[in-house]
Formats: structure tokens, C-alpha cells, sequence
């Protein structure tokens, strides 16, 4: 059923009781065309976009715990493609095209809020770099600017702009259609709109091995019995290796706690999303009025979904660094996703050295934004057999030919 | 916060260490005699394993030097501490994967708590 005003209004003479459920929950199938291991954000996407895009319905996600109970629903929603390489600038700038048309594609309301992202520089580097990045996003065609110290206290009027705090702030990178969306109505909008178009979303079903005859990949084994596959899409953010290693293959990612907060509500402070890598938080309001903040990372492997307390105090003194007007705030709760970081800080999307085998990870610190895009090229190299060409790049094999894609600077996160 | 026994110094705060990765990593003898995607594989490619990960770690605002160490990835519990060049602690690997356990009742609705206990609390 669509989602409209007329139905809202249907729906609140029954105290909306009756609403049908977003999507079904039907028993895994034998076998299916396309198998997707992982019901985050992007194993939702590539399913909506097999879908759609290539006419593969007979496709199931498979989800070990509940959807969206991963990354999809523990970042902290900033949306943007303020990247320096040409590559990254190419796919990430296509996946917030996607965002911004993507709440009628769904038709559901994916919240998204261009309301600009601010990449502070506290150094001469990080201005120097700050106008190169500027101009190379101008140049890829996406909208930038360098927002000087004197007018930022204008745009942000709660920032500290002191020059003589220990890292004062310098300028900032600017990109308007930066923003946050509504994380959730990511993941539940791709969820309704794969589903019906026919695919299977299949939660409490862990993949547990693979199923292989000679050389290829030919289904699954699951808490949920065995699952036939022609492909399997490995699409598992913080355990892909996990999956990886039930194929024998080796990735180049490390598994790692990133953790966030949010405060108590508070009235309306801050109208934009600011992010500072040198002194090392991001943040932004929600509607609801909470600050969301994030950055932190234990700087051990982890798959605990947890994140250590020294973490919170290294992230709430950051914010009091530049935000001293916060000193009162009270923090709500806190947690951690297990992310993919790839050692050059770049998305893994291909086929895998494996018959029927297809990867999709990497994506670390900041794959929501790429949700949609991540989706759209991974089922075109699941449906074609061959890399979309906006991911010819994001190969397991740019490792050995040294091609690495280096975007730790514009991850946003210290790694 | 973890506490770190530094096997020249004693338990100390996690705070004065560096965690270096997966230990036991050999450089490769003759690198030229490698083909490319071996050199990666030593390059880049990890274990990454979830449970016991044997790495490396360096008592940076200590005394400086590197150690290795044996830990549950999901509980983050030490379960070894030992020096550079000696032979990994023989520790029973833990595997988090579930076992395939046939549905009693299909129809049983997700239970998000299960999940969260099973890495959490263990
Ligand atoms: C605290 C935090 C803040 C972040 N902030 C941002 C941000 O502001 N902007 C941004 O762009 N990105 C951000 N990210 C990164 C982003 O969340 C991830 O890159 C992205 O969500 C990963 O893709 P996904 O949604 O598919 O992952 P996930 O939702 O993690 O999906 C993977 C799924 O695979 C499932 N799975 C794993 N193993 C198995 C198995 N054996 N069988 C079946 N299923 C399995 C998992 O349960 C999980 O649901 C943040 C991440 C964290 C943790
Ligand atoms: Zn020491």
C-alpha cells in the first residue's frame, strides 16, 4: 500500500491499528537467484535495486539478527560527497543524488536534511588542504566552499572562536547538501520497497558456511536450514571477514568499534553538521533536539558491540573544546557498530576470486551516506557479472596492483 | 578501559598502550621473489578474527617497547601476555557462529534482545 495523506488520514479514523505491515516475513525459500547475506542498509539496497533495476526479484536478504540492527541503525546519519578523488567524488556524490530523490522512490520518508556539513581546520595544513579539496569536488561538479574564521562565528554562533584555545578553529569546508537523513527510514524504506517487489527479507537466519560444488559458490548454510544460490553477495559491514573466511578468502579489513551519544533534548543550538579531525568530534541536532555526536574508535579489533567509557570522555571533551556554551549538557546513552575499515579508508565492491561469490565492504566509518549508491552498483556487478563503472577501482585486486584510493582525510574520522 | 599487563612493567592503564595489530606476522625473506598479490596478502590481508586474536601491542607512555598479547575479540578479555619472539600461548580458538539449530516455532517474532545478550554479556 502506498504511504500518502489520503491514507494517513484513512488510517487515523481506525487510532491506526490497521496499518499493514511495512513488509513480510516469509520462511526462506530452497533456493533463490541472488542470495544477500546481511540486512544492513546497503544488502537492502542492492536487493531493491536487483529488483528494479534488473528485473532479479528472486532474491532473499538474509539477516542474522533483526534489519537495521547493524550500522544502518547505529550511525549517526550524516549524508554527504566531499571527497577529494575523483572516484570517491564520482560514487559518493551519485549516492546523494539517490538520497535526494529517494523518499518518492521509496515513497517513504527518508527525513533527509540538507542542512550543510562544516569540516573545521585547526592548522595551516588543513586550511591548505581544506581549498584543495574545495576545488577538486568544483571541478567534479559538486557544490563547495571555504567558509573563512570571520564568518564562521556568524554561521555557527555556539562554536568557540578563540585563537587562543589549543586548536583554534581556522575556516571551514562547506558543503550545502551535506546533511543527516533518518537512518531507520533508510533501512525500513529499502526493506518495504524490495519486498514488493517480490524479495524475500528473511531475519533470525545467521549464514553459518558456505555451500560449494568444485570451485563454486552455490548457496548457503543458515540457522534456517540450507539455501540454495546461483550468487552470493557477501554484504556484512563489521563481519565481513567472518563470512569471507567461510570462503577461504582473505579481505584486507579490520573490524572496529565506532561509537556515538546523544544528549538530552535541548531547544534548537545548532542548525548544521560540524566536523573537526583534529580535535576529533562530529556533531549535530536532531529534530527531536538531542546532539548527536560521534568520532571515537577503540583502537583495538573489536566485534563487541559496545565501546569503551574512555572513548565517551575523550569525545565529550572535544566537544566542550569547541562548544564550551555545552558545558551542562547531559549525555542520554551511548553505542558502538562494529565497522569494515579498509587500510586506505575506501569501499571493496566486486566480484570475488570465487564463482558465484560477490563482496561488498570496506565502507568503515562513513557508509550510510553511500546506502542507496552502494546498492545501485553492487547489484549492476551482481546482475552483469562486471563492476559498475563507477566501482571499476573498488576492486579486491586494486591490493596487489598498489592502486590504492586513499580517502582517510575526507572519512571524517581519525583512523 | 582496559587493563593492560605490560610484561616488562605490570598491569597498567590502557590508556599509556598503542595496539599494533595482528602479531605474528613474518616479513617475507626474499620480498622481490613475491608475486604481487602475495606482497599484499602480507601487505594488507588480516585474520581479523572474531575471538581469540593473537596481536601486537606497544607500552607507548611506558617503557616503549612492543609485547604481544592474546584476546577475545567480542569480550575483549586478555587471555595472554607474552614477549616479542616467543611462541604463541597454545589457547583454544571460541567461535562466535551460531549453530544450526532447527526452528521449533517459525512463526516466533524476532527477538532483538537475544541478539544484543549473545555478544554482549558473554
Ligand atoms: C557509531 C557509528 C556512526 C556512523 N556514522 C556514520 C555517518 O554519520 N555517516 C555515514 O555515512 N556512515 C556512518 N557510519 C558507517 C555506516 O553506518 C556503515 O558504513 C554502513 O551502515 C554499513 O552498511 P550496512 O548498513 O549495510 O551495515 P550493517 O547495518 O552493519 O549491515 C550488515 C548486516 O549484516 C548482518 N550479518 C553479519 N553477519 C551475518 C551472518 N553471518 N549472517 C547473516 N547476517 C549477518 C549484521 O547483523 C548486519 O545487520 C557510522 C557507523 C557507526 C558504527
Ligand atoms: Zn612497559
Amino acid at each position: 500500500m502506498g504511504y500518502s495523506l489520503w491514507s494517513l488520514a484513512r488510517n487515523a479514523r481506525t487510532h491506526h491499528e490497521n496499518w499493514p505491515k511495512a513488509w513480510r516475513s516469509p520462511e526462506p525459500k530452497p533456493a533463490y537467484d541472488v542470495v544477500i547475506v546481511g540486512g544492513g542498509g546497503h544488502g537492502l539496497a542492492t536487493a531493491y535495486y536487483l529488483a528494479k533495476e534488473h528485473g532479479i526479484a528472486n532474491v532473499a536478504v538474509l539477516e542474522r539478527g533483526w534489519l537495521g540492527g547493524g550500522n544502518a541503525g547505529r550511525n549517526t546519519t550524516v549524508v554527504r560527497s566531499n571527497y577529494l578523488r575523483d572516484e570517491s567524488a564520482a560514487l559518493y556524490e551519485m549516492s546523494l543524488k539517490l538520497f535526494e530523490g529517494l523518499s518518492a522512490e521509496l515513497n517513504y520518508n527518508v527525513m533527509l536534511s540538507q542542512r550543510g556539513l562544516y569540516m573545521l581546520c585547526h592548522n595551516a595544513h588543513e586550511v591548505q588542504d581544506a581549498h584543495r579539496r574545495a576545488h577538486a569536488m568544483r571541478l567534479n561538479g559538486i557544490d563547495s566552499v571555504f567558509v573563512p574564521r570571520a564568518d564562521l562565528a556568524r554561521h555557527i554562533p555556539i562554536i568557540e572562536t578563540s585563537p587562543h584555545i589549543r586548536y583554534p578553529v581556522l575556516g571551514a569546508l562547506l558543503q550545502r547538501r551535506g546533511g543527516v537523513a533518518r537512518h531507520d527510514a533508510v533501512a525500513w524504506g529499502f526493506a518495504r520497497a524490495a519486498d514488493a517487489r517480490g524479495v524475500d527479507i528473511v531475519q533470525n537466519c545467521e549464514v553459518i558456511g558456505l555451500r560449494r560444488e568444485g570451485a563454486r559458490v552455490t548457496g548457503v548454510e543458515t540457522t534456517r536450514g540450507t539455501i540454495g544460490a546461483k550468487k552470493v553477495a557477501l554484504v556484512a559491514a563489521g563481519h565481513s571477514s567472518v563470512l569471507a573466511d567461510m570462503a577461504g578468502l582473505r579481505l584486507p579489513v579490520r573490524s572496529m568499534a565506532l561509537q556515538a551519544l546523544v544528549s538530552e533534548p535541548v531547544k534548537p543550538v545548532l542548525n548544521c553538521v560540524i566536523n573537526s579531525m583534529t580535535v576529533h568530534v562530529y556533531v549535530s541536532q536532531s529534530d527531536k533536539g538531542e546532539l548527536v555526536m560521534g568520532a571515537g574508535m577503540d583502537k583495538f579489533h573489536s566485534y563487541g558491540q559496545r565501546g569503551s567509557v574512555s572513548v565517551v570522555e575523550d569525545q565529550v571533551a572535544a566537544l566542550l573544546e569547541l562548544f564550551p556554551v555545552l558545558g551542562r549538557l547531559r549525555m542520554l546513552r551511548q553505542w558502538a557498530g562494529i565497522v569494515d575499515v579498509c587500510p586506505d579508508a575506501s569501499p571493496i565492491v566486486c566480484k570475488a576470486p570465487i564463482a558465484g561469490l560477490y563482496v561488498n565492504c570496506g565502507w568503515g566509518t562513513g557508509g550510510f551516506k553511500a546506502t542507496p549508491g552502494s546498492g545501485f552498483v553492487f547489484a549492476h556487478t551482481i546482475a552483469r557479472e562486471e563492476p559498475h563503472p563507477l566501482v571499476q577501482r573498488y576492486s579486491l585486486d586494486r591490493f596487489a596492483g598498489g592502486d590504492l584510493v586513499d580517502e582517510h582525510a575526507a572519512s571524517g574520522i581519525a583512523h | 578501559m582496559l587493563l593492560i599487563t605490560c610484561p616488562f612493567c605490570g598491569p597498567r592503564d590502557e590508556s599509556e598502550f598503542a595496539c599494533g595489530g595482528e602479531a605474528h606476522i613474518v616479513r617475507p625473506a626474499d620480498p622481490a621473489a613475491l608475486t604481487d598479490a602475495q606482497w599484499a596478502d602480507y601487505l594488507f590481508m588480516r585474520k581479523n578474527v572474531k575471538g581469540v586474536h593473537f596481536e601486537r601491542w606497544m607500552h607507548s607512555h611506558g617503557c616503549r617497547r612492543w609485547f604481544n598479547a592474546a584476546r577475545d575479540t567480542v569480550t575483549h578479555q586478555f587471555l595472554a601476555f607474552y614477549k616479542m619472539g616467543e611462541q604463541a600461548p597454545d589457547i583454544a580458538p571460541v567461535s562466535y557462529t551460531a549453530r544450526p539449530a532447527p526452528r521449533t516455532d517459525p512463526a516466533l517474532p524476532a527477538d532483538p534482545a537475544l541478539h544484543t545478550d549473545r555478544e554482549g554479556a558473554r
